[in-house]
């Protein structure tokens, strides 16, 4: 089975727990949103996937075995500071960096031109990266890490600093990619791009994943929200057994509801104070998910 | 399955190193000005220099033929290049003006005549009055019943033993000029060299393009690449030089007079710029991977510039004038100072073979200590960013 199975890493700088137990997979032709605040172990974990670190404890696995060498030069990679030659030109740096995965010279050549084509930097091959601006130095290292049609992406936060067009061309690229087949794991601040383009969803806090799933997965609470527009203020839910109001915003309130049917009183009681406009489940978006688990304090959390 | 040697990553990586280096501006404008100084140096010296060193040329006519034997071992007695060759009489003039001849002696003895086309040489003239002088007094000898041949022979053994106040033996200028310069030579190629080992460490590192490539390869792969790629470029510009010195030394025949043997001196400076070169790289790519940002790599290298800068203050501003003092001699031999004092050891002729083969194993032997410990530095330090790593902290983690 042609999945990437990331099986308990644990790591450590020193004193500072990076990650612990950290788990989930992504299945072939997946695109797989890594979503976390700085520092929660994103960027260790993708650094451990290529062998740039050695974890303490836990391995990643490929088809069922754990990479080597040979496997990790088959993942398309791209760091999370740009990894570039500053003085060094464009496609030539390309080149080099595809030879360095194994291609020679005239198909590294081809990938290059191929893929800065796709990009739409195709002009500047002959400029120096650093003369060139940050959108594009961002897209001459996604073409860095596709030259060698690679099995597997890990890509840590590609989207950062792109302007709407290459952003457009990226998620395409992205999916494109996990439409060949290949399991494409990204992480990202941008959760509403995340939402729009990933198949699951995976969110790490201080070192731990907290939630993995699909983006439905994640919205099934423990207990059910409702969102109703109609009486403004709060006091009139109070009452009401297993209902607590979780938002509220003028005339619209979230209720989490820890009763069935707890739900249809709200609603009475919100028709016995005036019209009501709107009463639907709540379907919380990425952002509210995460800021549900990011600010939740853990108990089982342990020291960081 | 694509390919991924060992060395054909180290190659790839050494190559790119090499490709940037020699197509940039800095190292064509350098080496061509430094060929260029070269040549031109040597051209001004052979037009201009004292030309004691080309052989004078002195004509005989018919008359003067039987003076040939002594006009050639009084010069060779008196350490005159001189070469002797036919002339007619009627082409005296001609053979001066045109034909490149210095002076021409006609006429027999005593009415010997010296035609020449403004001055004499003083060297020459010694050797011609001599030669006059000492055929006029053979002639006198034989008259008074004397052997004029054994005569000649006890004046030309009589020379004078020169007693030196300074204990110094007299140095040949052209060796003094060659251990100075390859002295420099040697400084500037390990140093230049070295210090670009160092920048290009942190560039990557800074750059995070080392993420990258440690993607693909191990972390000795690359400073193995990085070091080989910087030895091919410092031989490039090293040889350059060498072969420029080499050929402008030939080509204007500079050294007819020397005992420097200019072929081994270039051939040894190679040996000692590759061992110095070697050590140093792998040093100073060690300690440049403590550090992240271009701007620290002066601080954290520094103690090993300083240690270069020992030996080569010793090796050009004591070795060319006082080699045999002890300081160089034993600098000479201690690694990390072998590679700048031996070749300017070599060049002034005091250092023998086996005194460099001696001094050479001593680096030697420490090379694969020091790939290992500089390689240990290296991967645990290179992609630790941030703050500067510690050299024991470096060491210790695994």
């Amino acid at each position: 089975m042609a999945r990437l199975e990331v099986d308990s890493l644990t790591k450590s700088y020193g004193s500072v727990q990076a990650l612990s137990h950290t788990s989930f997979a992504v299945e072939a032709g997946e695109v797989f949103g890594f979503v976390g605040s700085n520092g929660s172990g994103k960027t260790t974990t993708m650094r451990i996937m290529l062998g740039v670190l050695e974890p303490d404890a836990g391995e990643v696995r490929w088809q069922g075995r754990p990479l080597d060498r040979e496997v990790r030069r088959r993942i398309g990679y791209m760091p999370e500071e740009r990894g570039l030659y500053p003085r060094m030109k464009a496609g030539d740096q390309l080149v080099y960096l595809a030879r360095l995965y194994g291609l020679d010279t005239a198909a590294a050549q081809q990938a290059m031109e191929r893929w800065t084509t796709r990009l739409g930097i195709g002009e500047r091959v002959g400029d120096e990266v650093q003369k060139l601006s940050l959108g594009n130095q961002q897209r001459v290292q996604l073409a860095a890490a596709l030259t060698h049609s690679p099995d597997i992406l890990v890509l840590d936060e590609p989207f950062s600093g792109l302007d709407p067009v290459a952003v457009e061309v990226m998620s395409e690229v992205l999916r494109e990619e996990s439409a060949r087949g290949a399991p494409v794991l990204f992480s990202s601040h941008q959760l509403d791009l995340v939402e729009r383009l990933c198949d699951r969803v995976g969110i790490i806090k201080n070192g731990r994943m907290v939630a993995s799933g699909t983006l439905d997965e994640l919205r099934r609470t423990e207990h059910p929200q409702w969102i109703l527009d109609g009486p403004a203020g709060t006091s009139w839910v109070t009452d009401i057994e297993g209902a607590r109001v979780i938002a509220n915003e003028g005339s619209r309130t979230t209720v989490e509801v820890r009763r069935p049917g707890a739900e249809q009183q709200v609603l009475q009681a919100a028709l016995a104070l005036g019209p009501v406009r709107e009463f639907a489940p709540a379907r919380p978006s990425l952002t509210d998910l995460y800021r549900d688990v990011v600010s939740s304090d853990d108990p089982k959390e342990g020291e960081r | 399955m694509p390919r991924s040697s060992t060395w054909s990553m180290v190659w790839l990586v050494a190559m790119r190193e090499v490709r940037t280096r020699v197509l940039s501006k800095v190292f064509v404008l350098t080496s061509g000005l430094f060929v260029l100084a070269i040549v031109g140096g040597g051209a001004f010296f052979a037009f201009f220099g004292p030309d004691s060193q080309d052989a004078s040329r002195l004509g005989v006519t018919s008359d003067a033929a039987a003076l040939e034997p002594a006009l050639m071992t009084v010069a060779q007695a008196s350490g005159t290049d001189v070469e002797i060759e036919r002339v007619e009489d009627d082409a005296v003039e001609e053979k001066i003006r045109d034909g490149g001849l210095d002076a021409v002696l006609s006429g027999s003895l005593p009415d010997v005549e010296v035609t020449v086309e403004s001055d004499l040489d003083s060297a020459l003239q010694t050797v011609i009055v001599a030669v006059v002088q000492q055929e006029a007094l053979a002639g006198e000898i034989a008259e008074l019943g004397g052997d004029p041949a054994a005569v000649a022979q006890q004046v030309a053994e009589a020379e004078p033993q020169i007693a030196s106040l300074d204990d110094e033996e007299e140095r040949d200028p052209a060796q003094m000029i060659a251990g100075f310069v390859s002295g420099i030579l040697i400084f500037i190629a390990l140093m230049g060299g070295g210090q670009r080992v160092a920048q290009g460490v942190v560039e990557e590192k800074s750059s995070r393009v080392v993420e990258l490539l440690l993607a693909t390869m191990r972390p000795w792969q690359l400073m193995a690449g990085k070091v080989l790629g910087n030895v091919i470029v410092g031989l490039l510009e090293i040889g350059v030089i060498v072969v420029a010195a080499l050929a402008t030394a030939w080509g204007f025949d500079l050294l007819d007079a020397s005992a420097l043997n200019l072929g081994s001196v270039a051939v040894w400076m190679l040996v000692w710029f590759l061992v110095g070169f070697v050590m140093y790289a792998l040093l100073l790519a060690s300690l440049a991977a403590l550090v992240s940002r271009q701007e620290d790599v002066g601080s954290v290298i520094s103690p090993v510039i300083g240690i270069m800068m020992v030996p080569y203050i010793v090796g050009v501003s004591i070795a060319p004038w006082n080699p045999e003092s002890p300081i160089v001699e034993v600098l000479s031999y201690i690694p990390f100072c072998s590679p700048f004092i031996m070749p300017i050891r070599v060049a002034l002729g005091t250092a023998g073979t086996g005194d460099v083969f001696i001094a050479l194993a001593l680096s030697v032997v420490l090379i694969p200590a020091l790939v290992w410990l500089s390689g240990r530095i290296y991967s645990n330090a290179i992609l630790r960013t941030g703050a500067r790593v510690s050299l024991r902290q470096a060491l210790r983690r695994s």
